[in-house]
């Protein structure tokens, strides 16, 4: 196969960046999209020119660190596919690729399509778990819970954060993402009682990141290489709601786990 | 020679790990904070630990090289965590955890390591679930079980094919919570480069921040290496890309002992490589042995469509050759007898690599739905990479590296010989011997990180002042300034080759040398190659922009030296153990039946290298193995 590239170029987080083509020739179709990249940097490397930096490290769909917009989509063309899962057989012979970083001001570039995503783990931070310490813990069959919960909450853990809901969103929200993990928790009998304040707490970091607010676009649910359903989103709204309803009288001032 | 005190406990096993901890000193909740612990990675013993420590009061801090620490490679582990919870009521019980885990190892293991990650392994499944891990569970609501390789009992806890996962961010989010509470820093984009020791401790590490390039220097009283394991040195494995064996590797050449480096597992079941330019190997669960059958035409000339083969000319090998555990055999078995069928010519798919998985049988039982639902991303996984549908036409699978059994030598508190260093995880050598069973991987992580060394550090830590050595010591400027001077010589070479096509090149050498099989004339063989190859490297390297700046070029160059000076030790190790066991099969130790024949006369020890030196040959010493509480026996999967 034969293509071409367009490929965002921006040597620092302070440089402007632009687009810049590239030529490949000899493109085999059983190449996955980075292995087509890896031949774009040899080909760089040797013409002394400075390989494209970007992120990747399990090449197989599941650490979430890949991150390239591909004409247009976070992630490129194929449905719940993750850039790493990509293969050159999905495009045609001769096609013009348009490549580009996760397009967020909340994800601000660090050098060509790596961008900074620590934004994610800061809504983690925020309540993104349930207060634990290791050690001895009650025996899990004590607790029974129902099949259909368990694998609802599975749907919504699979979640990678890879940050591509961010990039598809037309306001650049991190909904879908804060609201996968929100269910996730909130599902389980587990989780139930963090399960409001981690639901303000949570939202409230995403809003103080800077990313933009949901207005049901579901463009996210389109480009999620998970297919995490925007009904996680729902689920969130709801608890946020009753939150903010409901807001518990402060008597000892902020409360942490002993 | 190196001083290696294991500090074994005496005693019944039962009873090994209990009197142990009732024996260990401890730090008090007010002096914990005094103490700074840094841990090297965050995959599932890297994050368990950090957040368990820190949860104590410990001052933590934590380095990843990834964007998050959610990304380490433990994620990508698909079938599931054993615990000896007997559910099923199938004679389950850390006994017989502890009895499967030592066989598959072929008894290359310490016994009370083992004898510990058993009875450790029923309080990780507690553990997980209370941090929101959504298990499989059974209709009733309790949770479900399958069965994995080399065992008779069902006894692994799943998350669909996506128990790593699952696990990690179990553990991740454990770590988040204490970032948050501030007992915990995190270093994301940060590599370490070097541990710094000062009269025989350690005193911390030397590290380069990958988006700016700074060189600096972290003092700390212990450090905690989880940097995972080393496959990649065969350049394709099933490891993400970024697995490199560099935190061990400089420890060892700062005086820590490496322990049985050439113990490499080949997992059986990969999607068989498709051309040159493959960049990694993605694994199948071996979880898919439950219901899938292997096979190769009886014919070396067959050209049908599988479906149109008929029974009678389908070659299951596997369950001809082992009938009691058929295709449930352990990973070793599995792929040497992979190999060996490929070998004869009987392989199947473009390159004739490859072997039939076919889940058929399986379909035409329970129904197509069922078993898509059971390994649901599995069978969208390989559809994806081949276009093939694994309902309508058998998977193709060919064994890939996988997992590394050796790693950093530790006692029983997986300390290092050098004191205040410990190894958890992957890239420590305690538990699995010669080769891991499946789904044991998870567990050990774990047990190391929840469990084990949140106790057994504060017995180092109590016996020593907390902040004695800060950075002004000179050895941090001169690690400093040997990071440097060796980035400054990478780009100082200026030839035309890149780092990835040596990488490459290692990759093949040792795939040849010291793969699937390994003989004395083909590691002699590695053993004159690598040298060359390295000499190339250092003549003709060519390394695109500069050290102060994002360059994942240079990390990669960085890391390459370290693979090819180890991959010279791992055949170095495989040449010295002459015999064969688990995963280590040399042409010249096995059966007619091309099993491995193990010699406990000669190598019942652990072979722990010392580093003597550049260019040097690195000095062998010995931890010899006892078998008090399980006696020797063959290891047969055959009756």
């Amino acid at each position: 196969m034969k293509i071409s590239l367009h490929v965002w170029r921006q040597s620092s987080r302070d440089d402007r960046g632009g687009m810049k083509e590239y030529q490949l020739d000899d493109i085999s179709p059983e190449m996955s999209f980075l292995e087509m990249m890896d031949c774009l940097n040899e080909q760089l490397t040797q013409n002394g020119e400075e390989p494209v930096a970007f992120d990747h490290d399990c090449r197989e769909g599941v650490c979430g660190m890949c991150s390239m917009v591909i004409n247009g989509e976070a992630h490129g063309p194929k449905a719940e596919t993750t850039t790493c899962q990509l293969y050159m057989r999905h495009f045609e012979d001769g096609a013009q690729i348009y490549i580009e970083p996760w397009r967020s001001s909340a994800f601000p570039v660090i050098k060509d399509l790596v961008v900074d995503r620590s934004a994610f783990d800061r809504i983690i931070q925020a309540g993104g778990f349930i207060s634990n310490h290791s050690g001895p813990k009650p025996e899990p069959n004590s607790i029974p819970i129902e099949p259909e919960i368990a694998e609802q909450a599975l749907d919504a853990a699979t979640c990678i954060g890879c940050g591509a809901c961010v990039a598809a969103c037309p306001n650049g929200s991190a909904m879908l993402f804060t609201a996968a993990k929100a269910s996730h928790l909130g599902l389980l009998p587990q989780g139930q009682t963090e399960r409001y304040s981690r639901a303000k707490t949570m939202v409230n970091q995403m809003e103080e990141e800077g990313f933009g607010s949901c207005r049901n676009y579901a463009e996210c649910e389109a480009q999620c290489p998970k297919g995490i359903s925007i009904a996680f989103i729902g689920q969130l709204n709801s608890d946020y709601l009753k939150a903010s309803l409901v807001e518990p009288v402060d008597r000892r001032g902020e409360m942490h786990s002993q | 020679m190196l001083t290696l005190d294991s500090k074994l406990p005496s005693g019944p096993i039962q009873d090994a790990w209990t009197n142990h901890k009732n024996n260990l000193r401890l730090v008090g909740p007010k002096n914990r904070p005094k103490y700074k612990i840094i841990v090297i990675g965050s995959g599932l013993a890297g994050a368990s630990a950090a957040a368990s420590m820190g949860a104590m009061g410990y001052n933590v801090e934590c380095f990843c090289f990834q964007d998050s620490p959610r990304r380490a490679h433990s994620i990508a582990a698909q079938g599931g965590i054993n615990a000896s919870k007997n559910y099923r009521n199938d004679g389950d019980s850390t006994w017989r955890l502890f009895y499967d885990t030592q066989k598959g190892g072929d008894y290359r293991a310490r016994e009370q390591n083992v004898y510990r990650l058993a009875e450790l392994s029923t309080a990780i499944i507690d553990q997980a679930v209370s941090q929101g891990v959504p298990f499989a569970r059974e209709y009733g609501g309790k949770l479900a079980n399958r069965s994995f390789g080399g065992v008779l009992v069902e006894r692994t806890f799943y998350c669909r094919g996506e128990t790593g996962q699952q696990l990690l961010l179990g553990a991740y989010s454990a770590l988040e919570e204490q970032i948050a509470a501030k007992t915990v820093k995190m270093h994301t984009r940060t590599e370490m480069m070097d541990v710094v020791v000062v009269d025989g401790k350690v005193r911390g590490i030397v590290v380069r921040n990958l988006e700016t390039g700074e060189i600096s220097s972290h003092a700390a009283d212990a450090v905690v290496l989880a940097s995972g394991g080393y496959g990649n040195v065969f350049y394709l494995s099933t490891n993400a890309k970024g697995c490199n064996v560099t935190a061990n590797f400089r420890a060892y050449r700062r005086g820590a002992g490496f322990a049985n480096p050439c113990f490499t597992q080949i997992h059986p079941t990969s999607i068989p490589a498709s051309g040159q330019y493959q960049s990694k190997l993605t694994l199948m669960s071996e979880s898919l042995r439950n219901d899938g059958r292997i096979w190769v035409p009886r014919d070396a000339n067959e050209k049908r469509a599988p479906a149109d083969i008929p029974e009678s000319e389908r070659y299951y090998y596997l369950e001809e050759r082992y009938p009691r555990f058929g295709n449930l055999v352990p990973r070793d078995v599995a792929a040497r007898n992979a190999k060996d069928v490929c070998d004869k010519g009987l392989g199947v798919g473009p390159t004739g690599y490859g072997v039939y998985l076919d889940f058929a049988a399986a379909i035409e039982e329970k129904g197509a739905a069922a078993v898509k639902a059971k390994y649901a991303n599995l069978f969208e996984m390989y559809q994806r990479i081949t276009a093939d549908d694994p309902v309508e036409t058998p998977m193709r699978i060919y064994p890939a590296v996988h997992y590394t059994m050796g790693g950093l030598w530790v006692d029983y508190n997986l300390m290092t010989n050098v004191d205040g260093l410990y190894s958890i995880g992957e890239s420590n050598f305690a538990d699995h011997g010669a080769n891991r069973l499946g789904a044991s991987s998870l567990m050990q992580c774990l047990a190391d990180g929840y469990f084990i060394i949140p106790v057994t550090i504060g017995d180092f830590l109590s016996r020593n002042d907390p902040g004695e050595v800060t950075t002004d010591h000179p050895n941090f400027a001169q690690a400093e300034n040997e990071v440097k001077e060796q980035i400054n010589r990478l780009f100082a070479v200026g030839g035309t080759r890149s780092s990835q096509s040596f990488h490459r090149e290692l990759g093949k050498i040792m795939w040849e040398h010291c793969g699937i099989s390994r003989s004395e004339s083909s590691l002699k063989e590695g053993l004159q190659k690598i040298p060359e190859l390295r000499e190339q490297f250092w003549k003709n390297l060519k390394l695109p922009g500069k050290a102060n700046e994002f360059n994942q070029s240079l990390e990669h160059a960085g890391r390459m030296i370290d693979f090819l000076d180890f991959g010279e030790l791992m055949c170095h190790d495989a040449l010295t153990r002459d015999e064969s066991c688990g995963c280590h099969l040399r042409e010249e130790h096995q059966t007619p039946e091309g099993e491995a024949k193990r010699d406990d006369d000669n190598f019942a020890f652990v072979s722990v290298f010392e580093y003597a030196g550049e260019g040097k040959k690195p000095e062998l010493n010995k931890e010899p193995l006892a078998f008090d509480a399980l006696p020797l026996a063959k290891r047969n999967y055959k009756s």
